[in-house]
């Protein structure tokens, strides 16, 4: 029976084809849009998940205030207020995996005849692994390197194929500001970070040696930044409030009065940032889910056209014994069978937009079984609800008023 | 004693007018026994087609009661009706009624689709009515491809693929010429000898005369009801 109906709705499909086609473009522009955009937003969470899985887990910056902010400990000159020595004491916090002073600052650096301008990063060891920098080719540079301030570096991607092209980096010689530093190590490469800034454009020299060479520092052992990495996120709250207390008793902070550094949770930041393009790919679907409606009311009207044009033949067929519940699947299985199609074509059309796009704008798409899946559910779903009411219609007519119709 | 296939009892039907109530049946009583041919005769608009609508279960009386083979219509819900028309009665109707999308042979096996008959057998019984009516090699044909007799005998074919006890035809030969009307007449004759109950709306004498008994309409009652005379009986 099932198959004798299969083979009737395909019957009534080809009878009318131009009106199945159009029915079925409502569809096919709904899935396909639906498809696409799913595609899209996924693919954006993707490359956040990616760019803050390449920025290091659990991080904190601890950023140091200007001295005269606090009042007290201002002599005038407004240096930082963090130093190395915070560093050292933060790192015997529970909870804390690593620790790095940071000195950054733009410079312009030299090989030869070639110039590029690059974030330079003066840190410790620690740095490297706390944001998930990886090795390419070389070594990191140790402790005794910080001690002894040698003039040495890690450069970046972006930063080595600017000033050596094709050329391996390993063991060559640039120039910041005047001082010569070997490379020893090449990092991985990691991409944009969330606010869009290229982090291969690099280089990664000892603190000492950047404080000494590159940027001066008029107040020894102070620093800028301090980056501290927790040992999970849940560690996270309890690492922020000891960390908190430490540099409030360290820097002899008395009741009621602000703190003069500032902490930044960069994984709150991350997780804003994933939340956003969540709520966006969830936006893009929804607007995308619009055009799947006007496709199922499209079904619907269709379907209502036939279920009057072919009032007689349902008349016909109840006086032969068919039953309503069987008129009813009648008409649903056509339904469902258009908006099958269309979804089937639609499919084809949404995964070739959206690899279009992706080869016409290096956006990243992610097109999942589950995208795939969802759009099939959705479509059989739409047959399915906007079918019901013209099958409906149908099997609720009275035979002989049906037999009568002209 | 053998059960009635058809027995009316103060059957009546009335339909609501602009003009209000209008009583097309009112009152009739009438038994038919199995393997009966009865030919319904009377003036237009005399409630005719309104009475063979009920018998088909086509349509609710609005008072009376009917059984058909002995079961109470009235008690039985639509499910039941279209299984009680799917099983035991073929209709045959004026304007023939075919599907037109369909091929002779599917609308002559599409009662069997919903009596739940494999596809196979569906085809080799279609066939065999195909072939019973003489159009065996119209089968892959479309109805709008043959002539009114033909798709008139594709009718009586569709009508019994599912062996029905009871063929009711409402002006079966309003749309054919003489002659063909003739060719159809035989072939109901030809069914009621098989044992089949038929029974058949007409206006004209001469088709009714295939019938063995006349019941005449009007103003929804039944005015007569006798034998066809024996010398019209022979004529055929
Ligand atoms: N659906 C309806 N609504 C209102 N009145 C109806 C309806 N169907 C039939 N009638 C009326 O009932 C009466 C009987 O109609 P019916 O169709 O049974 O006549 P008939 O004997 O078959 O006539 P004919 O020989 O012309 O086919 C007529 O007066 C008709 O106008
Ligand atoms: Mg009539």
């Amino acid at each position: 029976m099932l198959k004798a109906m299969l083979g009737e709705a395909w019957q009534a499909m080809g009878a009318n084809r131009m009106r199945s086609v159009l029915t079925m473009l409502g569809m096919v522009i709904g899935v396909g849009s639906v498809v696409m955009m799913m595609a899209i937003g996924q693919g954006a969470q993707y490359a956040v998940a990616q760019t803050i899985r390449s920025m290091g887990s659990n991080l904190y910056i601890v950023i140091s205030g200007s001295t005269s902010a606090g009042g007290l400990r201002s002599g005038g000159g407004g240096g930082p207020t963090l130093t190395i020595a915070d560093a050292e004491a933060i790192a015997e916090l529970d909870g804390v995996s690593n620790v790095a002073p940071v000195q950054q600052g733009t410079q312009q650096l030299v090989y030869g005849a070639n110039n590029w301008s690059s974030t330079v990063v003066g840190t410790t060891p620690p740095y490297v692994d706390a944001r998930a920098w990886t090795i390419v080719s070389g070594y990191p540079f140790g402790d005794s390197d910080v001690r002894a301030a040698t003039r040495v570096a890690l450069i970046g991607q972006t930063a080595a194929d600017n000033l050596f092209g094709n050329d391996d980096p390993l063991g060559k010689t640039i120039r910041i500001r005047q001082s010569p530093f070997v490379i020893v190590g090449v990092l991985g490469k990691k991409g944009q970070n969330l606010d869009g800034r290229d982090q291969d454009d690099t280089v990664i020299i000892p603190l000492t040696t950047a404080q000494r060479k590159v940027f001066g520092n008029p107040f020894p052992g102070s620093v800028r930044l301090i980056m501290v990495q927790a040992n999970t996120a849940e560690a996270m709250p309890a690492v922020e409030k000891q960390m908190t207390a430490l540099l409030r008793q360290r820097h002899r902070l008395r009741e009621g009065q602000d703190n003069d550094f500032y902490l930044r949770n960069l994984a709150a930041a991350a997780d804003s940032a994933a939340e956003t393009t969540r709520v966006m790919s969830v936006l893009l679907g929804a607007i995308a889910s619009v055009s799947l409606l006007v496709g199922g009311i499209g079904i619907m009207n269709i379907m209502l056209v036939s279920v009057t044009e072919r009032t007689r033949e349902i008349g016909i067929r109840m006086a032969i014994g068919t039953r309503q519940k069987d008129i009813l699947a009648q008409f649903l299985l056509e339904a469902l069978m258009i908006s099958v199609a269309g979804c089937l074509v639609g499919l084809v059309l949404g995964v070739g937009g959206a690899l279009l796009t992706n080869a016409l704008t290096d956006m990243v798409i992610v097109i999942s079984g589950s995208s795939i899946l969802v759009a099939f559910g959705v479509a059989a779903g739409i047959g399915i609800f906007f079918g019901y009411y013209p099958a409906h219609r149908a099997a609720a007519l009275d035979p002989i008023e049906a037999l009568r119709h002209q | 004693m053998v059960e009635a296939v058809i027995r009316v009892v103060g059957l009546g039907k009335s339909y609501s007018t602009a003009a209000g109530l209008f009583p097309a049946l009112r009152e009739v009583d009438l038994s038919i026994e199995t393997g009966e041919f009865v030919a319904i005769m009377g003036p237009s608009g005399s409630g005719k087609s309104t009475f063979m609508n009920l018998l088909g279960c086509l349509d609710t009386p609005s008072s009376g009661d009917y059984f058909l083979v002995g079961s109470r219509v009235a008690d039985l819900d639509r499910d039941q009706l279209a299984a009680l028309r799917n099983r035991s009665i073929g209709f045959v109707f004026q304007g023939f009624n075919l599907l037109p999308r369909m091929t002779l042979e599917d609308n002559v096996a599409l009662p069997l689709v919903y009596a739940g008959v494999e596809r196979a057998q569906r085809r080799e019984r279609a066939r065999q009515e195909l072939a019973r009516v003489g159009l065996a090699d119209y089968a892959g044909s479309l109805p709008s491809r043959i002539s009114g007799g033909q798709q008139q005998r594709v009718a009586i074919a569709r009508a019994l693929v599912n062996s029905p006890r009871l063929i009711l035809a409402d002006e079966p030969t309003g749309n054919l010429d003489s002659h063909t009307s003739e060719e159809i007449m035989t072939l109901f004759a030809a069914l009621n000898r098989g044992g089949i109950s038929i029974v058949l709306v007409t206006h004209e004498p001469d088709i009714a005369a295939y019938a063995a008994r006349q019941v005449r309409f009007r103003d929804g009652r039944i005015v007569s009801d006798l034998p066809t005379p024996a010398q019209a009986l022979t004529a055929c």
